[in-house]
């Protein structure tokens, strides 16, 4: 095999701390008493709750359907009563709480019938659906809602590239799994082949898995291709990995699929095996716990298990553990709340001390020695953005691609003055987000607004015209003093009988209600609501003598 | 059933007309300047400016007939735009001034009357409802001007302060940490 593989620039070598997680079986967790389901498990619209506090569930049962496009389903990880539907922690870097089913479980852990499905005499958009029901997400971190991903739409996806690259430190959940359970996750890959039409097949691990390397090429037939690239920091991003196996470069702000190229992360093709082929709903993945714990290792983690058990089950914390990283050390965030549970964008646990993790060191002006720049797999210039989001100048830090940024931390990791850049450009992001929320609000504001004013402008118009014509009718009448009594009469005395009715009625409500904060008013104000009031009192009479 | 479909074609009504409206108004052209002020202006139409919506007041900066410091929901950073804008000094907001938290306002279903007073002071025309039906606030639209609290006979509009949750949440500035080269 004898690709020609394309190298990205910058990107660095961090110490991969592998060894520590990678060297024992995937292990089964207990079932727990508790479990805590989150409906935001990915990116897009949350799921919707199906499920009513007290109902009883079975392993395998919807909890939340996916509401909207870019969503999915969630289910139940095991039977037993919903206890609770209601904000809870969440793995989130804010320490926000989202809402969440909590399950007490019934320890039988029973689960709905599961209804494998013959694949390949299914078209590719009812498979789509099933997926979608499924709960299938992203599970390399990005969550994406897999059933939209495996829609190719009007472009034609020539190449699917299967992510086994794993670059991040301390991770080793994707090389378990490649290692023990490689056929099931090519049947997955054929899955996709499936949905998308691809001709070619592309298996990326970096070459500091050999294991994985060789339990991939021994499960792959002949027409995927198993490809081992090189250890190199950030190698499994997305757009990276494209490039380092095919030239080809994603355009800027652009995806993968423009150039006709999908990728998926391993583990995402493993569990669309198990929801297709054996019918069971993305409820567990696996999850690497690490660092300063007494057993780290992998374990098959049910969605909804909270943190703090996957501690216990790897034997609990070691003395002087002073934290928690959700992900990697690279581009996880440290974790605020540990009751928070495992979602499918839960990766990785690392357990920090202080030797492995010592404290950030103080940060240095910027020397503009432009390390950063050489070091950025985006082709950025990292020092410019961090200058321009520092002064908070949001507009220039854009112009310098901001959004480009991956944020995989490279930059960071170089730079000789100890700036934690990727802070800088994750505020400056979630600021210019901010600001787009506000300004389509404010749009939208204006645009009613400016209406408002145009449909009582218009109003008072038509009320004078008709006036007006009123005015010069009775003219006419007067005049005319026969036709007049005979065309106006009837008309204005019923109209004369309404008014006067509407207006005891306005009288009696008044009564019977009691404005509190229509009494000691300052005679501006005094003066708006007589204006209101008169208002209305118009339009009601309007509407009676229409109907 | 018959006032719901008066209800649901009065807001077709309504609509439509926003857009052919709309359609025919931007195409005409305005003062830029007045434009690019207005543009600045968070849209709250609440008035606390002292001028009866955003684009008189817009109008009155471009003239230079009124401070740029006046506006308290667009808060310090408003001023600051303004100020970058029209090429002056920022300074602080107005005596008295605070910008407030967030918020939308809330109709408590069980006290509403009907009495569409609300709807009237609305400048967005954020609330719905028909005469002596209960009236409802599009929270996407209101924009916590309050207008609509004094109005109301029965005093069942309350502001909510809009919550942070995980989807408006934003990264904090980072803390700087940084050490002095002599
Ligand atoms: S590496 Fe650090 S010091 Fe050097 S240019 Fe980049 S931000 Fe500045
Ligand atoms: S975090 Fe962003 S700017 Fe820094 S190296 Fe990565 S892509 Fe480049
Ligand atoms: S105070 Fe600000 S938001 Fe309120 S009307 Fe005046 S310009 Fe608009
Ligand atoms: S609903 Fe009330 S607070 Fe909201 S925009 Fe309308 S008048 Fe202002």
């Amino acid at each position: 095999m004898s690709r020609t593989l394309f190298t990205f620039n910058g990107g660095v070598h961090p110490d991969g701390h592998k060894t520590e997680s990678n060297g024992t079986p995937i292990r089964a967790m207990p079932l727990l008493s508790r479990y805590v389901v989150p409906m935001r498990q990915h990116i897009g619209a949350p799921a919707r709750p199906v499920v009513a506090v007290g109902d009883a569930v079975l392993r395998g049962q919807t909890l939340g359907a996916a509401e909207g496009y870019v969503s999915t389903a969630v289910h139940a990880p095991t039977s037993g009563r919903v206890i609770a539907i209601e904000p809870c922690a969440a793995p989130h870097p804010s320490g926000l709480f989202d809402l969440a089913v909590v399950i007490e479980a019934d320890g039988l852990d029973q689960s709905i019938a599961f209804e494998p499905l013959d694949w390949r005499a299914l078209d590719p958009s009812a498979l789509r659906n099933r997926i979608r029901e499924m709960g299938l997400a992203g599970l390399g971190g990005a969550v994406f809602p897999s059933y939209i991903k495996l829609n190719p739409g009007a472009q034609k996806i020539h190449t699917l590239i299967l992510n086994g690259a794993e670059c991040e430190p301390w991770i080793t959940c994707d090389d378990r799994l490649m290692r023990e359970r490689a056929p099931e996750l090519v049947r997955g890959i054929e899955i996709m082949r499936h949905a998308l039409g691809s001709a070619t097949i592309l298996i990326g691990i970096e070459d500091n898995k050999p294991e994985a390397l060789a339990a991939m090429r021994a499960a792959a037939p002949s027409d995927m291709e198993v490809v081992a690239i090189p250890t190199l920091y950030p190698g499994g991003g997305g757009k990276q990995l494209t490039y380092t196996l095919t030239g080809v470069e994603t355009p800027t702000g652009g995806r993968s699929t423009d150039v006709g190229i999908q990728v998926f992360n391993v583990g995402t093709a493993y569990s669309l095996y198990r929801a297709v082929e054996l019918g069971e709903p993305l409820i567990s993945r696996i999850v690497t716990i690490t660092g300063h714990v007494s057993n780290p290792g992998n374990f098959e983690v049910r969605v909804g298990t909270p943190l703090s058990d996957l501690v216990t089950a790897a034997g609990g914390m070691l003395p002087g553990a002073s934290g928690e990283i959700v992900g990697g050390p690279m581009m996880g965030f440290d974790l605020m709340d540990s009751a928070a549970p495992v979602t499918k964008a839960v990766n990785c646990l690392i357990i920090k001390n202080s030797k492995l993790f010592p404290g950030k060191p103080i940060e240095l002006p910027c020397i503009r020695c432009g390390a950063c720049a050489k070091a950025c797999p985006a082709d950025l210039q990292p020092f410019e953005m961090y200058w321009y989001s520092r002064a908070k100048n949001f507009g220039r830090a854009q112009s310098y691609n901001l959004f480009d940024c991956i944020e995989c931390g490279c930059c960071a990791y170089v730079c000789p003055s100890h700036i934690p850049l990727v802070d800088y450009f994750r505020f400056a992001k979630s600021e210019i987000w901010e600001r787009e929320r506000e300004k389509s609000g404010a749009d939208q504001a204006r645009i009613r607004h400016d209406f408002k004013t145009f449909r009582l402008e218009r109003e008072k118009r038509e009320k004078a015209e008709k006036f007006a014509k009123a005015a010069e009718k009775t003219k006419a009448a007067a005049s005319n003093p026969s036709e007049a009594s005979a065309a106006v009469d009837p008309d204005a005395e019923k109209k004369k009988a309404i008014l006067q009715a509407a207006l005891e009625r306005a009288q009696k409500a008044k009564e019977s209600v009691a404005p509190r904060n229509t009494e000691d008013l300052p005679p501006r104000v005094q003066r708006e609501i007589d204006e209101i009031e008169a208002r209305r009192a118009a339009v009601e009479t309007k509407t009676e003598s229409t109907e | 059933m018959f006032s719901a479909i008066l209800v649901m074609a009065a807001i077709g009504l309504v609509l439509g007309g926003i857009l052919g409206w709309a359609s025919i108004k931007y195409r005409v052209e305005d003062d830029p300047l007045v434009e690019k002020v207005d543009a600045i202006l968070p849209q709250t139409q609440c008035g606390q400016c002292g001028f009866p919506g955003c684009k008189p007041y817009a109008e009155a900066i471009a003239k230079g007939e009124a401070d740029i410091n006046l506006c308290p929901p667009g808060g310090d950073d408003g001023v600051k735009r303004l100020a970058e804008l029209l090429g002056v000094e920022a300074k602080p907001l107005g005596e008295g001034m605070e910008p407030k938290p967030k918020s939308v306002a809330v109709i408590d279903e069980n006290t509403c009357i009907g009495c569409t007073l609300c709807i009237q002071a609305c400048p967005v025309d954020a609330i719905v409802g028909a005469a002596k039906q209960m009236h409802v606030i599009v929270a996407s639209q209101c924009t916590g001007c309050e207008l609509c609290l004094p109005p109301c006979p029965v005093d069942c509009i309350s502001m909510q302060v809009i919550k942070e949750d995980v989807v408006n949440w934003k990264w904090r500035y980072p803390i700087h940490m940084m050490k002095r080269v002599a």
